[in-house]
């Protein structure tokens, strides 16, 4: 069956269907991963957006369950130059078109998928029209003319329920802004107690979970469109050491004063260079982003910037001066990508064991005590 | 971090002569780094032995040693120039252990300089089998089992305990010489034996068999920050079992999930850290294809022909970041060249799919064992660049130019199906082919992967083009559709004709390449061309490195500046090697610096070519009539030039020219008239200059009347021949009439020539031509007489036995042939010299083989000069004159080298067949010395004391006991065989009587084994049957290590040499 995608700026590719049959809006991006194709689809992050990959051959290796990054894809459309169609990897549950069916995601193949990276670099992200139908490109530039690209990903991508992954070690609260699993796997592997609550929870939800430290997820679209959020971080900082990833990054910089700011066509894909400033290291990293903090609105916050892109020099990683508190743009959990940062969630843990000497509790007893006082004076009246 | 200003002078080692294991890639990557250091303001010292090399070409460093690669030399090169640093990591294998050796020997700290790149203890650690288990303990990197072994028994042992197969791998070696497979213990007894041998340090690995693994690389490079990054991962097509050099290979990994790919990855930085390598290294894995299960197989802590490849296939200059690091800076702050604007501390990310399939010399080695196994026994490679696997493997194909040009075998319809099987099952060169046909013949994908353990995505792919074959076979007429699916999945145009002509008859439409062609055309079907950026699209880059495609978008953009296309010389085999790509290198830079655009067809990943600072615009592609054609139509050149690209390209100009294409340069008529047999017989005839007598004939009764009627011996050879194929010497009926039966089809469209064989001196004369002036830069004097093909003969310049006489006779001839074919550019003319006169053997109207060596004895930019000449500038106006350019004063000595080591079953014999694989020069003052330097240089052990072996046919034995003589008089024992030893003890001289191999042990075979002879003296008797005592007199003593001489004129060269350089002890004079 005949697939179509046509851009705001008119470009038009016909292709084969491998998914879905119907009609679907959305951002286009593109990611230069040359595997991981499970990861992308199923990270909430492209929520709404369709993408490409720039890897000509995608289905190789099939559908492994356990490699997806959430519950189920949040993409409005998958693009790629050849569909294979026979997968070959032991792990191989199923195939990728029979995902796609399976989640109502439409997939395209056979497009010249570099010439539409090309246009995506030259004039930025745009918005395009993934359809399996006859309509006329005037009908579907109509069509996209009227569908707004969305502003509510996070609500539809975040956990709607607080759960918990129990642990034996530090207790932390995930705030699941269309979190990928990534995240909870690094968390639980190290013994940490999580408990996974809805972006919308307030500082005093968290509070009462006494957590020893807050964990910011990645999550789809712009950090403006969660004011409420923002709060949330705001109300925590200093409070409880703050660990924030993509996302969670920028909202963490909102949340201290910054800004943020949308970047051409984004960093998507597992070979970003990023340099630790203190070090003088360079990290390859997997990164999926389309906003970032703007370097000149740091100036003047108590946000130190820790890490830059090596290759475009915008901001990849900040610490707050005064609390313990840091956020990276990319991706440490990895998959898909490189595992070489997975040592940030060591360094999470361990600044959170530095807050706690530093800040060393009261014997419980003589806490409750002074609690408590206040109660029983009421009742001796 | 800056760059270590305490180095201001470095010693780079290069890799030496080309040798089965050990190719191109090393001028690639050798040129890449003196370029890099000189960018950098650095003094560059540079020792290769390797003349053909673009590398040793005086500007690409300050200094440039051609000397032999070994402990003396290189001791005495860095005691002259006092290096701080010495670079060892971009000469392959002989750099890596030259840099060991030379450690070991103190030379190194006594000379106070320091080893850049790799430490010695990281060497010692992955060269080293014992320590390279312990270190992959220590880092938890699981290794197969193993025992290390020094004698035989042990090895027996071993494989009692854990059971065969096991794998034997000699340590220290290149390409895996000496080691292999073993299924039984008699096979394990002789492979560990023989890889005993072979290493230089007497040990081997004898390691459980992990054959039909997936086998996975990774090329890796780190700084000295401890940055680290991936440049490129690889999957072989071939499972584990087929050494990677043998194995068709893809990049990026195709089967490999995200998880598989980065446990890999993070198992590689973990190795590439642990040895504290800064630069590049190379990791090889097998992964367990049911389970997470993965080994490490080999470590490379240097610059390897697999990193050659992955630099090729993913844009990322390896072996420049490499010395860049090497000298101190890190990842992060060189700037990636090919963006421009971003660093090289990234990972390339591919948009396409790279095929590499090997080039074997089975075609000339027809005895050779095809086997693929844990030896590598292939000259060269091929890579091609596609958006799918069909495109991508398809492409590959016909760029091997084996006379295939799809996934069909001429005559693999016929093999029975035992043997498809076993040929499916024992991994040959052919068995892409194969597979393809068990596909046709309605095997199923199942049973195909349980005989060949190849994983089902590639075979899926290849039932797919057989299955789309049928698609085009079957339809009435050719439907825009499957026209353009066809094209997308890599088949050509001929291809299609073909199918459609066995499908539909050859009576239907569109059963003829040109038609489908211009019905292609007529449709505006034509390729696009995609950029090679090693981002993907994601940066903008301005790399000028193309492939082609059948997509939408063309990223080429057209320029006004006039272009010119070079084409280049495809896979490195027997007979085309580096020498000409250092031509073509040439013509690209002569061109770009008279202003023209210069633009190169290629698709050899090894060359310095293929490298795309070398052209204004690279096409990576087929040197394919259709690929080359639709460059053409993209680029719009003023024309083509042919004739750097060896046979390759000069096969193309008819067909390009026939298109309707300029070809530059010597006319196409000019071409044929040196090609064809009869026009050029009709050309010398009116010139009056003589040839050989000889004819050609169409059936074997009239061969054999023409070879009594000229006499015995004769010379006869196929018409059309490259690199002399198929070319033998034949001294009776007998033999004349056992070649025509094996070696050739005869037939009137396949006629056989037969010429008298002149039993002279060969010398050789490579020219430029402007049409009017004819410069001939210098007369190599072949030491080998006719007979011996002359890209295995040892070539003196200037010639030492030649009269003036002579010379100005070959020096006329030249003048007289280069004018009357009107030649533009580059000729190159054979003679022999017979009862003081020259005949002419062959001119070949085209840059040669000894081009690069003649330029660099005589320094004059040959290549250079000929692409002027192309282009219509005089050699007057140059100020060159006419004639033989006076000689110098130094005496330069060409040495072939063989691979016969890598090769069972190949006779060492010197025939009028081509069988080096490369070539080493020795230049000094005086002719001995020289040709020392050459001889040393090609890896030959001269001791000055020990046993000469002779066995000599009786047609020279005259000759030979003048010779022996000369040996015995310097103090070498002769040891010999019943008429040999007849012949020298009734000319007055001692020698030890030997059993021959009928006469029971201890026999000759026994003595070259138990290394009690130093030289061996065989001279060919009748027949090439293996069986022969020769035969394996010759084998035996090739795989010893043990010099073996077949020609009685390379003997006395060498007799002469060790006279001349030895002080002669003579008793006082009795008055």
């Amino acid at each position: 069956m005949q697939a179509r995608l046509l851009l705001e700026d008119g470009t038009l590719f016909t292709g084969q269907s491998f998914g879905a049959e119907g009609a679907s809006v959305g951002e286009v991006v593109f990611n230069t991963g040359i595997t991981g194709y499970q990861e992308v689809i199923s990270d909430p992050s492209y929520c709404g957006q369709i993408v490409t990959m720039t890897f000509p051959l995608i289905g190789n290796y099939g559908i492994t369950r356990d490699d997806f990054e959430s519950v189920r894809p949040y993409i409005h459309g998958f693009v790629t130059r050849r569909y294979e169609e026979v997968p070959s990897n032991w792990r191989a549950q199923d195939s990728l078109g029979h995902l796609l069916k399976e989640y109502g995601i439409i997939g395209i193949s056979e497009v010249d998928t570099r010439m539409l990276t090309r246009i995506i670099r030259r004039h930025g992200v745009m918005k395009g029209i993934l359809t399996t139908g006859s309509e006329r490109v005037e009908e579907l530039q109509e069509r996209m003319g009227v569908t707004p690209l969305p502003r509510n990903q996070v609500a539809w991508t975040s956990t709607k329920n607080v759960f918990s992954s129990p642990g034996t070690k530090e207790r932390i609260v995930l705030i699941d802004y269309g979190a990928k699993s990534g995240i909870l796997r690094e968390l639980t592997q190290r013994g940490c107690d999580v408990i996974v609550v809805p972006y919308n929870t307030t500082a005093d939800e968290i509070r009462r979970l006494h957590p020893d430290g807050v964990q910011l997820s990645n999550g789809p679209g712009d950090p403006k469109d969660v004011p409420e959020s923002v709060e949330t971080v705001r109300q925590l900082l200093g409070e409880y050491p703050i660990f924030g990833i993509c996302l969670g990054h920028q909202l963490f910089a909102l949340a201290c004063g910054a800004d943020t700011d949308k970047l051409k066509f984004g960093h998507r894909g597992g070979n970003h260079p990023v340099k630790e400033l203190e070090s003088g290291r360079c990290y390859i990293t997997s990164q999926n982003h389309g906003y970032t903090v703007k370097e000149e609105s740091v100036k003047g916050t108590d946000l130190v910037v820790t890490h830059i892109n090596n290759n475009d020099k915008t901001i990849e990683g900040l610490k707050h001066a005064k609390y313990p508190a840091f956020s990276v743009q990319y991706h440490p959990e990895a998959a898909p990508g490189p595992f070489d940062s997975g040592y940030l969630f060591d360094q999470f843990l361990e600044m959170i064991r530095e807050h706690k000497l530093k800040n060393p509790e009261r014997p419980r007893q003589a806490q409750l005590s002074e609690m408590l006082r206040g109660e029983l004076q009421y009742a001796q009246k | 971090m800056p760059k270590n200003n305490e180095l201001k002078k470095i010693l780079v080692i290069g890799s030496g002569p080309i040798v089965i294991g050990q190719a191109a890639e090393f001028d690639y990557a050798g040129t890449q780094a003196c370029q890099a250091l000189k960018e950098e303001g650095l003094e560059v010292v540079l020792i290769n032995s390797n003349p053909a090399t673009i590398m040793t070409d005086t500007n690409m460093a300050d200094k440039v040693y051609i000397e032999p690669i070994n402990l003396e030399f290189v001791s005495q090169i860095i005691r002259q120039e006092r290096p701080d640093g010495l670079l060892p990591t971009l000469g392959g294998q002989t750099g890596l252990n030259m840099a060991v050796e030379l450690a070991r020997a103190g030379v190194l700290e006594a000379e106070g300089v320091k080893l850049l790149g790799t430490q010695l203890t990281a060497i010692e650690k992955a060269e080293d089998r014992d320590l390279f288990r312990d270190l992959m303990r220590e880092l938890e990197q699981p290794v197969p089992e193993s025992v290390i072994v020094t004698t035989v028994q042990e090895s027996v042992d071993f494989a009692s305990e854990i059971g065969y197969p096991v794998i034997v791998r000699p340590a220290y070696t290149l390409g895996g010489t000496g080691g292999g497979i073993c299924g039984s213990e008699d096979e394990l007894r002789e492979i560990v034996a023989n890889g005993l041998r072979y290493s230089p340090i007497g040990q081997c690995l004898i390691e459980k068999s992990i054959a039909g693994m997936k086998e996975v690389e990774y090329e890796v490079m780190r700084d000295a920050n401890d940055n680290c990054i991936v440049v490129c991962n690889m999957e072989n097509f071939d499972p584990v079992g087929v050494h990677t050099g043998d194995s068709i290979v893809v990049a990026p990994s195709q089967t490999l999930s995200d998880r598989e790919y980065q446990m890999l990855r993070s198992a590689s930085l973990k190795i590439i850290r642990a040895l504290n390598i800064e630069g590049g290294c190379n990791v090889q894995f097998a992964l367990d294809p049911q389970s997470y299960q993965y080994y490490v197989i080999e470590v490379n802590p240097r610059v390897s022909r697999s990193s050659a490849l992955a630099s090729k296939a993913t844009g990322y200059p390896i072996a420049k970041m490499a010395a860049k690091i090497a000298v101190g800076y890190t990842l992060d702050e060189i700037v990636n060249p090919v963006t421009g604007q971003t660093y090289a501390c990234f990972e390339p990310t591919l948009d396409y799919i790279v095929s590499k399939i090997p080039r074997w010399p089975f075609d000339k080695f027809t005895d050779a064992n095809r086997k693929l196994g844990t030896q590598m026994k292939a000259t060269g490679e091929v890579m091609a660049i596609g958006r799918t696997f069909e495109e991508s493997i398809h492409k590959a194909v016909r760029s091997l130019e084996i006379g295939v040009h799809r996934l069909f075998l001429k005559g693999a319809d016929e093999l029975d199906e035992e043997t498809l099987t076993t040929r499916l099952a024992k991994a040959d060169d052919e068995r892409l082919f194969l597979i393809a046909e068990a596909f046709r013949r309605g095997w199923d994908l199942q049973k195909i992967q349980d005989t060949t353990s190849i994983d089902w995505w590639f075979l899926d792919k290849i039932e797919r083009i057989v299955r789309f074959e049928d698609v085009i076979r079957r339809e009435p007429g050719l439907t825009p559709e499957t026209l353009y699916q066809a094209k997308r999945m890599g088949f050509t145009d001929r291809a299609i004709a073909e199918l459609r002509r066995e499908g539909q008859g050859a009576s239907a439409a569109l059963t003829v390449e040109a038609d489908i062609r211009a019905h292609r055309l007529a449709q505006g079907l034509k390729p696009v061309y995609k950029m090679v950026d090693t981002c993907a699209a994601e940066f903008e880059a301005t790399t000028p490195y193309y492939y082609s495609t059948y997509e939408t978008e063309n990223e080429v953009i057209p320029s006004d500046k006039q272009k010119v296309i070079v084409l280049g010389s495809g896979p490195i085999r027997i007979g085309q090697g580096i020498e000409f790509d250092y031509s073509t290198v040439h013509a690209v830079w002569a061109l770009r610096n008279a202003g023209y655009e210069a633009v190169i067809i290629n698709n050899n990943p090894e060359t310095v070519s293929t490298d795309f600072n070398t052209s204004d615009r690279l096409y990576f592609e087929p040197l394919f009539f259709e690929d080359v054609m639709n460059v053409i139509e993209q680029e719009q050149p003023l024309g083509v030039i042919v004739q750097f690209g060896g046979q390759t390209a000069i096969n193309l100009a008819g067909p390009l020219s026939k298109a309707g294409v300029r070809i530059l340069g010597t006319s196409l008529d000019s071409i044929d008239e040196a090609e064809d047999r009869k026009r050029f017989e009709a050309l010398l005839r009116g010139l009056e200059i003589a040839q050989p007598k000889g004819s050609t004939v169409t059936s074997v009764d009239e061969a054999v009347g023409t070879a009594q009627e000229l006499g015995y011996p004769v010379l006869v050879r196929p018409s059309y021949v490259l690199g002399g194929r198929a070319m033998e010497i034949v001294y009776s009926d007998e033999e004349l009439l056992a070649y025509m039966k094996v070696a050739v089809k005869i037939n009137p469209e396949h006629p056989v020539l037969i010429d008298r064989y002149m039993l002279g001196k060969e010398i050789e004369v490579d020219a430029i031509c402007d049409g009017d002036t004819v410069l001939i830069p210098g007369i190599m004097e072949h030491v080998e007489r006719a007979g011996v093909h002359s890209g295995d003969s040892i070539a003196v310049y200037p010639p030492q036995s030649l009269s003036d006489d002579i010379k100005q006779q070959a020096v006329d001839i030249t003048i007289r042939i280069a004018k009357a074919l009107k030649t533009v550019g580059l000729v190159n003319i054979q003679f022999v010299v017979w009862q003081e006169k020259v005949y002419v053997i062959e001119v070949n109207p085209r840059s040669s083989r000894t081009v690069p060596f003649l330029s660099k004895v005589t320094n004059i930019p040959m290549a250079n000069l000929a692409t002027r000449a192309i282009l219509g500038e005089k050699l007057a106006d140059l100020n060159y004159q006419e004639g033989l350019w006076p000689e110098d004063e130094h005496v330069s000595v060409k040495v072939p080298v063989f691979s016969f080591a890598k090769l069972r079953r190949v006779d060492p014999t010197l025939t009028p067949e081509m069988k080096s694989t490369g070539e080493v020069m020795g230049r000094d003052r005086h002719f001995a010395k020289a040709l020392f330097k050459g001889l040393i240089g090609s890896g030959m052990k001269i001791p000055q004391s020990g046993s000469i072996i002779a066995t000599v046919a009786d047609k020279d034995k005259e000759e030979a006991i003048a010779i022996l003589r000369g040996f015995y008089n310097l103090g070498y024992k002769l040891i010999a065989t019943g008429g040999t030893a007849d012949a020298l003890e009734a000319a007055g001289m001692r020698v030890k009587r030997c059993n021959k191999l009928s006469e029971g042990s201890p026999n000759i075979v026994d003595l070259i084994r138990t290394g009690q002879a130093q030289f061996v003296v065989n001279t060919l008797t009748k027949g090439k049957t293996p069986e022969r005592d020769g035969f394996r007199i010759r084998r035996e003593a090739v795989e010893n290590g043990v010099v073996c001489l077949t020609s009685l004129d390379t003997v006395s060269a060498l007799l002469h040499m060790l006279q001349a350089l030895r002080f002669s002890s003579e008793p006082m004079p009795v008055y």
